[in-house]
């Protein structure tokens, strides 16, 4: 019997201002507790909440990318229950109008594009922090984060596989940062998803009953609890059971989803307009303000990538897995001028996708904090170019370059890393190399192709790596023809 | 000293006939005295009231001075004052010590004022007689068997007896205008968003406003200038420009059509408060005022309307109230839950508990559109009669209770029948309108009626003056409760 997999996922997006959504309390991380909680933050007695035109601007921004229909006219609602770290006893969030409607987010996986529509996106505060370790027989409670503007972006069931939802949730990610809505740091909480899991039997039309993986913040854990739970409700059907709508707990130490709670005892949250809040009202030429702010999307410029500089697909998506990386590649094809574009655009495109990105990931760096400037890439991928140096010296030179502040020609000086270009000097070197090796000379001439790949690395070893490889091997052929 | 109005102790602190200090310490002595009686006051704070008056005779000294400069004014326990204990009526805020001012604190601070004290209140400013206090109930100056009204009972009663020269209050569905008909001083409703309400602690935020109580129209006109403004704090505030309320009192009122709900004119009012609204629209006819029959037709359903919705908001506003971060804890307790439980119990009085169960219930899955949603479309008839009734009529008057002040303990079993001596005063409330009370005769057994008058939006000025025209013609609002003092 084969099974299909159904998913949806929610997810809560930190939205990037410097105050709170609802009060002038700053956002920053990390502070010590109760410090980043002003009187509106604590639901004091008579307090009221104005809301941060900020926040809507970047729900404006998401609603504009992925083309959704931007609400210009939505409620603020009261969610009422009952929690230690929610000061008011209610969290203010959308229910019935949210901000945003619809939209849909593309991405590419095994080859094929997938497209995952998107149900809403509504902003809300987010809740202070429960510290259970900290004290003993007590629980302490941090509101500095309570307030916090959310984005919460809810999906269609339209995902297949736990791949299919990672994939989901690493665009809708590069996305949000991208077009400067949030930070992105999963661990600090930016971005966390929930995702709804259900298992129906392929062909069949019904979902199944839905359980919902809370907080997850990492693609890692989202990828292991999804496959954790599909597998358990699968079990549990084909052992004649069936599923109870619940939400339930990742614990990334077992592997393992747990319940928390099932609907039954699910709140009744109440939910009913704000009065202390007036309809937010979105004008069309505060849409078509942030419209022009907007940078251009991943998309269209991986498209425009491919277009204009004959850059293959993979290449094309690669350079636009963050804003960084783009703005970097795009700086660095600055530096020619029109005719060079095409040219060095591939060789650029290798090396940021290769050389950048390895040495970057190997120190946990990303691209906006390179140590390799965009004008320095350009110079080394110049002197590819015009030969001067090999691709087996550029990498050296690039060692040099990411370790000092050099500029690209002081290495080459300074090094001796110019290529050997004068074939009478080469020439020196493969006869040194044909009366050392005799035996590989005769193997050569028995017929024996490979014995003279091997003459060619002991001439480019010899070289220091200076001279071209295919000079050598043209040289050797003319000698021992 | 203490018959004067807030316009007349103006005049004599800027003529130098005393000083805010004099004054205050008069007022504060008096009040105190007095006190015990009425039980109006919940706090004094007498060193900080001092300083205040200190400060205002310095600037009293220069040309500086506004028309409120030096004048004590009390303050219901309902608006936050930095460092003031500010109760709200209840055991859960009995220790609470607010930690910032109120926007129309700061407004008054601004023009110089001095806070006298604090004003007790209906719990959470929930009630119609100042029963549901933690603190004891108001007893009417003119009766001290009888209610003062409520919810603003305490500063109703305190401009009665002339404890404070002037007071503010909060009307949520008639907490001004109610009590200040039954204690016989003038109170003011305004229009809905024109007085911030950051500060004032919510009981039901679509309806809540603050506004003046005083022994004048003139008075209010001085208060309510100073109360107005816009206020970025609260998202509901309305940007306005400011009207000169103490100049437009003048203004003739002939010609004014003056509207009669016929709803309002039931034989359910008691037949001396019936003959004292009679003679006061005599009264207007003579200064030039028509009378025009008009209809507010869904009037009727305003109770069962604002019981839904002020419940419902109220049972959300007051979940704040948890025990966690300041106010009342119950001292033991198993868990979280039984911590809640117990903290809210006991922390809250019987109405308040009645009232946040009622707005839970209304807005709970699968009641949540036969209540509310019903209540809101109540509410928006209710505004459209109002709309149709101010296209052939300038203000709306009627009485502002069916009876005068009632008997202490005479309404706290039947709460049905406490939610009824709000009839007249909810609709305004509802539909935002500014409303006002003043005193308009006595009864038979020498207590005050009140005239409610109400205005359509932001037409405040034509209804102060409406009052102030009415005040100049008679001497109602100069009768003095029969209070011996002690």
């Amino acid at each position: 019997m084969e099974w299909e997999i159904v998913i949806g996922i929610e997810t809560h997006v930190q939205l990037s201002t410097r105050s709170k959504i609802f009060s002038g309390a700053s956002t920053d991380f990390g502070a010590s507790a109760n410090t980043h909680a002003c009187e509106v933050d604590l639901a004091l007695p008579g307090v009221l909440p104005v809301l941060n035109r900020e926040a809507v601007e970047k729900a404006i921004r998401f609603g504009l990318s992925t083309k959704a229909v931007i609400n210009r006219r939505s409620i603020f609602a009261r969610k009422n229950y009952f929690y230690p770290d929610l000061p008011k006893g209610y969290q203010i969030s959308q229910f019935e109008i949210p901000i945003i409607e619809g939209g849909s987010l593309t991405f590419n996986l095994d080859g094929s594009e997938k497209t995952i529509n998107l149900t809403r996106a509504h902003l809300e505060e987010d809740a202070g922090k429960s510290l259970h370790e900290d004290f003993t027989d007590m629980t302490g409670i941090d509101l500095n984060r309570a307030g916090t503007p959310l984005l919460e972006i809810v999906s269609e069931p339209e995902m297949r596989s736990s791949n299919e939802a990672v994939e989901y949730a690493k665009t809708l990610h590069a996305l949000v940062r991208w077009i400067g809505i949030c930070e992105g740091n999963m661990q600090e909480g930016n971005f966390r998803c929930d995702a709804n899991v259900s298992v129906r039997r392929k062909g069949h039309q019904k979902l199944g009953t839905r359980r919902e993986i809370k907080n997850l913040n990492s693609f890692k854990f989202l990828q292991q609890a999804i496959e954790y739970e599909a597998n358990w409700q699968i079990n549990q059907i084909e052992d004649g059971l069936s599923i109870v709508q619940a939400t339930v707990l990742f614990d990334p130490d077992n592997g393992e989803t747990r319940l928390m709670r099932t609907k039954e005892d699910a709140h009744d949250y109440r939910y009913f307009p704000d009065p202390d809040l007036l309809p937010l009202v979105v004008k069309d030429s505060w849409i078509e303000e942030v419209r022009t702010s907007l940078p251009e999307l991943p998309k269209s410029k991986a498209r425009r990538y491919q277009d204009e500089f004959n850059l293959n697909e993979s290449d094309a998506i690669s350079l636009v897995s963050s804003l960084e990386v783009a703005t970097y590649f795009e700086s660095t094809l600055n530096e020619f001028n029109e005719e060079k574009e095409q040219e060095a655009s591939k060789l650029i495109a290798n090396w940021i996708n290769g050389e950048v990105a390895a040495s970057l990931n190997r120190e946990q760096k990303n691209f906006s904090e390179c140590p390799v400037s965009a004008a320095r890439l350009a110079t080394l991928v110049k002197r590819i170019l015009d030969k001067t140096l090999s691709s087996k010296l550029a990498r050296l030179v690039f060692e040099e370059l990411w370790n000092s502040n050099s500029s690209v020609d002081e290495i080459i000086k300074e090094k001796g890393f110019t290529q050997l270009s004068d074939s009478g000097e080469i020439e020196s070197f493969v006869s040194q190399v044909i009366e050392a090796h005799p035996q590989q000379v005769d193997d050569f001439r028995a017929g024996k192709e490979k014995a003279l790949n091997s003459l060619v690395g002991q001439v480019m070893k010899l070289t220091k790596g200076k001279a071209d490889p295919t000079q050598v091997n043209q040289i050797l052929r003319s000698k021992l023809g | 000293m203490f018959d004067k109005t807030v316009k007349q102790l103006g005049d004599a602190l800027r003529k130098k006939e005393f000083s805010s200090t004099e004054l205050t310490q008069a007022y504060l002595e008096r009040s105190k005295s007095i006190n015990s009686k009425l039980n109006a006051f919940i706090s004094f704070d007498e060193e900080r009231t001092l300083m205040q008056a200190r400060a205002a005779d310095k600037t009293l000294a220069t040309e500086k001075s506004t028309a409120l400069t030096g004048i004590p004014i009390a303050h219901k326990d309902i608006w936050c004052a930095k460092d003031w204990v500010t109760t709200c009526g209840s055991r859960m805020l009995e220790t609470f010590r607010a930690p910032y001012n109120a926007h129309i604190i700061n407004r008054f601070n601004e023009y110089g004022a001095v806070i006298q004290g604090k004003t007790n209140m209906d719990e959470f400013a929930m009630g119609s007689s100042n029963e549901t206090s933690w603190f004891g109930n108001v007893k009417n100056p003119w009766d001290l068997t009888r209610v003062p009204g409520g919810s603003s009972g305490g500063s109703a009663a305190a401009v009665a007896a002339g404890m404070t020269p002037a007071a503010t209050g909060t009307d949520t569905g008639g907490s001004i205008r109610q009590p200040a008909a039954l204690c016989g001083v003038s109170g003011l409703k305004p229009t809905y968003g024109l007085v911030s309400r950051y500060g004032m602690i919510a009981f039901a935020s679509s309806l809540d406003q603050g506004g003046p109580m005083a022994k004048s129209a003139e008075d209010l006109a001085i208060l309510l200038e100073a109360m107005v403004g816009f206020d970025p704090n609260d998202s509901t505030s309305l940007e306005r420009p400011a009207v000169d309320y103490s100049n437009s009192i003048s203004d003739s009122i002939a010609g004014l059509r003056i509207g009669i709900p016929k709803e309002y004119f039931s034989d359910q009012i008691a037949p001396d408060v019936q003959t004292s609204i009679a003679l006061a629209l005599t009264e207007y006819q003579k200064l030039g005022a028509t009378l025009v029959d008009i209809s507010l037709p869904t009037s009727p359903l305003s109770v069962a309307a604002y019981y839904v919705i002020a419940p419902a908001e109220a049972s959300s506003n007051l979940s704040r109230f948890d025990g966690v971060r300041y106010g009342y804890r119950a001292p033991e307790y198993k868990d979280l839950t039984e911590m809640y439980s117990k903290t809210r119990a006991q922390g809250f009085g019987a109405e308040v508990r009645r009232r946040i169960l009622i707005g839970t219930y209304v807005l709970s899955h699968g009641y949540y559109d036969a209540y509310y949603i019903k209540a809101q479309k109540v509410r928006r008839l209710i505004s459209e009669d109002f709309a149709r009734a101010f296209s052939s009529c300038d203000v709306i008057m009627s009485p502002t209770t069916p009876s005068t002040a009632f008997k202490l303990g005479e309404k706290v079993s039947d709460p049905v029948q406490m939610y009824l001596s709000d009839t007249f005063t909810i609709a305004a409330n509802l539909a935002g309108l500014p409303a006002m009370s003043i005193p308009c005769g006595l009864d038979k057994n020498n207590l005050p009626v009140g005239l409610q008058l109400i205005g359509n939006y932001f037409d405040e000025a034509r209804m102060i003056a409406a009052a102030h025209q009415y005040q100049l013609a008679t001497d109602w609002h100069l009768k003095k409760p029969p209070l011996s003092i002690a």
